[in-house]
């Protein structure tokens, strides 16, 4: 047997779509516990005041990646059968902005507006709707920004091979670089003022 | 009004340390990529559920690109799994409401602007946020942080131009928030 267990078990799709539900069961209850459901909490990052966003966002990349890598040395995984998003540059640069631009304005992101209206944030449940209408908008618009959707594919391509370095020497770079984003971090924190939401 | 603030304070408990929170986190989405191959998302749940609610009027068929997601979705059983996965984080988030002494039904903002302003600014950022997410082919979890916990150069990218962009114009809408 090896993971991911969608492909190296049999009749596994009926239970993989119920242990979809036990996952986003976790994910929203560590986004809630995490402060993830203030959207003043969240914009905290982008003025100082409240780091929080990018400590638990870059511990939980380093750690999955940490995961995802001892797991292959043990052969508990095939990593060739994990899921790398495929990268259209243009279309990636594009999204980035306008959900960068979209976080500011809005406070949320869609899975942190997901986790907010589940405790009763009216504000996040008119993010949600805003959601909607954007994701419709796209899709019923969709041939008037499909070329630059589908412009320049370089494929499921991963950044340490882009790089011409190891999976492993990768990480272990970005963890020095996230360790010095957690020390800028909390000094940044005890120069804003902060308040707890 | 101090005291009430205070009683308030006091009745929610404080939150998780951020960088446990991390750890929990990447276990969760260590388990997703173990068990489903790929990791946790939100924004394609909306496409997924979109096309599906709007399926009568694109029948399918129509090579549209709603009706080109809700094919794949009547093919593909396992492209449910994000919008179960969502629904799951509904539930999860309640739960740890509920447990934390946090559900309240409320609109919050900063002293400094009116309720009103907020939600208007939200419904603007929900639209920016959704609209986005199609290009960036997910949002903050699907695209950004699935996609650099799958070495994805796109994942990277995704979450630069997030917050960075982020960056670049928070000074512009600083009223709304500091």
């Amino acid at each position: 047997m090896t993971a991911p267990l969608s492909v190296g078990i049999e009749n596994f799709e009926n239970l993989n779509l119920l242990l979809a539900l036990f996952i986003g069961i976790g994910f929203g209850f560590v986004l809630e516990q995490s402060g993830f459901s203030s959207s003043r909490k969240l914009a905290g990052v982008f003025y100082g005041y409240d780091m929080t966003v990018m400590k638990v966002f870059f511990t939980a990349a380093i750690t999955a990646m940490i995961g995802l890598l001892f797991f292959s040395l043990f052969g508990w995984i095939d990593l060739d059968l994990i899921y790398v998003n495929n990268t259209f540059l243009y279309s990636a640069i594009t999204g980035g902005v306008l959900m960068g631009i979209g976080f500011i304005l809005g406070g949320f992101c869609p899975g942190t507006s997901i986790c907010a209206v589940a405790i009763g944030k009216i504000d996040a449940m008119i993010f949600v709707v805003g959601i909607i209408i954007g994701v419709a908008l796209f899709g019923f618009g969709f041939p008037l920004w499909e070329g630059l959707y589908k412009a320049e594919p370089m494929g499921p391509l991963k950044l340490s091979d882009f790089i011409g370095i190891s999976d492993g020497l990768f990480l272990f770079l970005l963890i020095i670089i996230a360790m010095g984003m957690f020390y800028g971090a909390e000094w940044i924190e005890k120069k804003f003022p902060r308040d707890e939401y | 009004m101090n005291s009430t603030n205070n009683e308030l304070k006091r009745a929610a408990k404080p939150y998780m340390n951020p960088y446990i929170g991390g750890v929990l986190l990447g276990l969760v989405l260590l388990s997703a990529f173990f068990i489903a191959g790929e990791g946790l998302g939100a924004s394609g749940a909306f496409k997924n559920a979109i096309s599906f609610c709007v399926s009568p009027f694109t029948k399918g068929t129509d090579g549209s690109f709603f009706g080109n997601t809700y094919k794949s979705l009547m093919e593909d059983h396992s492209k449910w799994w994000i919008v179960i996965e969502v629904l799951g984080v509904l539930i999860g988030g309640f739960l740890s409401g509920a447990f934390s002494g946090r559900l309240k039904l409320k609109v919050e903002h900063s002293p400094k602007i009116t309720a009103k302003r907020r939600l208007i600014f939200a419904l603007l950022g929900g639209i920016f946020f959704g609209f986005g997410s199609q290009f960036g082919r997910g949002c903050t979890s699907g695209a950004a942080l699935s996609g650099m916990a799958s070495f994805s150069v796109a994942g990277f990218l995704t979450m630069m131009f997030i917050f960075g962009t982020g960056y670049a114009v928070a000074y512009i809408f600083r009223k709304n928030w500091i």
